[in-house]
């Protein structure tokens, strides 16, 4: 790979963002491709923002710069719109588990709510390709993070990383009934 | 499936992925550590985490969580001057209470060696402040090393700890939120444990121990003669690093995790453009005098990076002085070059700033870019499903007027003074509230006051605020809000769980404490039963001097985490039946559960993937079309 691949991960706390992380910075390791990573969350635990950050490639900092995530990997819309914006380079792409945990500006009927399609409009205003991802068939809610990422492998979004690379890190971090069921997951 | 608490005491060396913080774990485990202390606080507590992971019978060190910093320091201290090398870790604000005695380390002979690790904060991400700890290492005369890395944060920790015993001294091992939590590829030695000698070594008439009055003199000048002796062993340590770009026109100076960036900034040079020559310290406080002199010496210009505070650039320019060096020193050029974390993207714009030719102009961002299309509504941190807190907020705040007062405190109930609920809206520190609304109801007839403290706060600082209530008789309520965990930074116990991080220990009860400093007018109650909290809270309001309510509900966060891994356990929901709802939107407007989320045409739906079932939203609907989903 020539130069740094950034892939920037967002979705609200509680997702499962954390293990998304690790999964990819594993896999990226097991391809072996040189990374950086760091998540960040603070007090974002409690039903706020959560991110993540991976460098693949040559990078000094953890952290990406503003405007340069090749791939944006979200949970959530909200948080797919708002990384999109902030986070997507020109010519990236996002991918998005298309659930919506509505911020409380929108409960409280402050701000519309936001759709699938304003997610698609801030891609395109960079040239980006937006892949939302929803599935009716998961055993388990907190499994949306893989059906992301299985269908990230599917359509060859982070380069250099293979079905088998993220099968190893998945070995790596899971055991029982758990990881079969995950690993059956991605396919 | 990998076990990193076997391979932190892995005997061969080895190589894998892990953060700043996993890697500070190992390290200890190789430089002989034998105790270690802390007080729960981001960007620290993984370092517990990992200490965690390795089997009771495997962990070549004590651990505690004290009850505060403070104590955790004095634990820390304690141990070490009886021989043994001791760690003590903390975030950033954590230094403030433990300053009282930590400021004393550096007049101390501390036989068995001290680091302090330092958690601290650039960009505020979980802390009431982002202040600059290095401040503290030249107010006590303490050494202090600054990692770039996780790799160096490993690294460094050794080079620390084996100063610390050498010199029979503390040093600060600084870390930053985004040091800690960095992740890459680490490379760990051997290890080949050695048997500890842990005779008590203390031995109070080889040193004085006791600065007081005329004793304090030689004790400070033996700190500020360490100072100079591990200065002059800089050179040796290999701490600092020199990236020569062959440039005698520019430099950089920078420490931590800042060089990163400068290094990621700089990469957005031309090709072929000559870049700035860079300095990194590795050892801040002393810093290498010859070093940076020469470095300012060979350069015309050097500019100094600081995130944060500018407390080397006024070192430098001193020292510059001094020597009658030319070298112009570019330090920091406005507020916002003091303020925030030092990102790539922050650090090619001070750059810029001091040398504008320095990178090609940044693009125009094509129009709409980011800027047409729809804006995200914000998503601020907030209580979870089933939270024990907003039941309480919801009910208390039903009992106050307008114009009353509430104070808030540390923990997962700050996040009460956001909308819906706007209770506890002033916040100084962990512990302050007690006394602050002490304050607050003085020469006040007309405004009462309210204030919050979670359970491990009481513990932690919250004791002296409630005893001065008690003893000067301020006309306050003060409401416990007991969770029965140290929930916002991950659950660990504190003194009133029934448990330590070694076992099972006795339950300290919240109620005997106050009883015990004689506070007489207590209540509890669950927080889920909001119409009997509600009239409590009335009720202790109109009542005269100090009154406490214990208002509890486990974690349920915690408690539905345990509850999952039960066998037996099924998910529990609830659902609004829409033949009875009347969108009169309490449970989403006032009680707020983030459960319930509203569609186009103002309908109310029950969000599956968070519902806990819990049930506690079920009385706050006036026509009851909350039910049990079956």
């Amino acid at each position: 790979m020539n130069g740094t691949f950034n892939i920037y991960m967002a979705g609200v706390g509680g997702q499962g963002i954390g293990l998304l992380a690790e999964l990819l910075a594993r896999a990226a390791d097991h391809a072996g491709l040189s990374l950086r990573g760091c998540d960040t969350h603070g007090l974002a635990q409690r039903g706020g923002m959560v991110t993540s950050h991976l460098r693949l490639g040559v990078a000094y900092s953890p952290l990406i710069p503003d405007g340069q995530a090749d791939l944006v990997i979200a949970l959530e819309r909200t948080e797919a719109l708002r990384s999109a914006r902030s986070m997507l380079k020109e010519g990236g792409a996002v991918i998005w588990y298309d659930a919506t945990w509505q911020a409380l500006d929108v409960r409280t009927g402050a701000n519309p709510p936001v759709a699938a399609d304003d997610v698609r409009k801030a891609a395109e205003s960079k040239g980006a390709a937006a892949h939302p991802v929803r599935r009716d068939d998961l055993p388990d809610t907190r499994m949306q993070n893989v059906a992301v990422v299985a269908e990230a492998l599917r359509l060859a979004l982070i380069p250099g990383i293979e079905l088998d690379h993220v099968k190893a890190a998945m070995s790596d971090l899971m055991a029982g009934p758990g990881l079969e069921t995950n690993l059956a997951l991605l396919g | 499936m990998k076990d990193m608490g076997r391979m932190l005491v892995r005997r061969e060396a080895f190589s894998e992925l892990a953060i700043g913080n996993t890697a500070i774990v190992r390290a200890m485990v190789e430089a002989g550590v034998r105790v270690v202390t802390s007080y729960p606080g981001s960007p620290t507590p993984e370092i517990a985490e990992a200490i965690k992971s390795i089997a009771p019978d495997e962990r070549p060190f004590y651990f505690e969580f004290s009850t505060n910093e403070k104590v955790a320091t004095e634990v820390a201290f304690g141990a070490a001057i009886n021989g043994r090398l001791s760690v003590a870790f903390f975030k950033s604000v954590g230094l403030n209470v433990a300053a009282d005695s930590f400021v004393q380390l550096p007049l101390m002979d501390i036989g068995g060696g001290m680091v302090i690790i330092l958690g601290d904060d650039p960009g505020a991400n979980s802390s009431q402040n982002e202040q600059d700890n290095r401040h503290y290492a030249k107010l006590s005369y303490c050494p202090l090393l600054e990692p770039a890395s996780a790799q160096e944060a490993y690294d460094m920790f050794k080079k620390a700890a084996s100063l610390a015993r050498e010199l029979r001294t503390a040093v600060i091992l600084r870390l930053t939120t985004h040091v800690c939590h960095a992740k890459e590829k680490l490379r760990f030695d051997a290890w080949e444990p050695a048997t500890p000698d842990d005779t008590p070594r203390f031995d109070p008439d080889s040193s004085s121990f006791i600065p007081i009055a005329a004793s304090v003199f030689p004790m400070k000048r033996r700190a500020l003669e360490r100072l100079a002796d591990i200065e002059k062993r800089l050179p040796s340590l290999g701490l600092d690093t020199l990236v020569d770009n062959g440039n005698g026109e520019r430099g950089i100076v920078v420490a931590g995790l800042p060089f990163a960036s400068v290094m990621d900034a700089l990469e957005l040079c031309p090709p072929g453009a000559r870049r700035p020559d860079i300095l990194k310290l590795g050892a801040v406080y002393p810093f290498d005098r010859a070093l940076v002199r020469s470095f300012l010496e060979s350069h015309a210009e050097v500019k100094v990076i600081e995130e944060l505070d500018p407390i080397l650039e006024g070192d430098f320019k001193a020292l510059a002085y001094d020597l009658g060096l030319h070298c112009r020193i570019i330090g920091k050029k406005d507020i916002d070059e003091t303020m925030g974390e030092c990102t790539p993207g922050k650090a090619r714009a001070i750059l810029a700033a001091a040398w504008p030719d320095l990178f090609p102009p940044e693009p125009e961002t094509a129009a709409g870019i980011g800027e047409t299309d729809k804006a995200p509504p914000p998503r601020p941190a907030q209580m979870c499903p089933g939270c024990g807190h907003r039941s309480a907020f919801y009910a208390i705040k039903k009992a106050l007027r307008p114009d009353d007062i509430t104070v808030a405190d540390i923990g997962c109930h700050t996040l009460g003074h956001l909308p819906p609920y706007r209770m506890g809206r002033v916040l100084l520190s962990m512990g302050h509230s007690t006394s602050t609304a002490s304050g607050l109801a003085l020469m006040n007839d007309s405004r009462r006051v309210v204030c919050f403290i979670g359970d491990s706060t009481f513990f932690h600082a919250g004791l002296p605020g409630i005893t001065n209530a008690v003893y000067n008789g301020h006309r306050v309520l003060l409401i416990v809000m007991e969770n029965g965990t140290t929930a916002m930074t991950g659950h660990q116990d504190h003194p009133g769980t029934g448990r330590n991080f070694s076992g099972v220990t006795e339950k300290l009860s919240v109620r005997a404490a106050l009883e015990g400093l004689g506070v007489k007018n207590i209540r509890e109650v669950d927080t889920y039963k909001q119409q009997e909290l509600t009239g409590m809270v009335g009720e202790a309001l109109d009542e005269p001097g100090f009154k406490v309510i214990i208002a509890r509900h486990p974690c349920m966060l915690k408690f539905t985490r345990e509850a999952r891994r039960k066998p037996g356990w099924s998910a529990r929901r609830v659902m609004i039946d829409l033949s009875i709802c009347t969108q009169n939107h309490e449970c989403i407007e006032r009680f707020a559960c983030p459960t319930f989320q509203r569609t186009e045409d103002g309908t109310i739906m029950v969000n599956a993937d968070l519902c806990i079932g819990d049930g506690s939203c079920r009385q706050t609907c006036p026509v009851q079309a909350i039910v049990p989903d079956a």
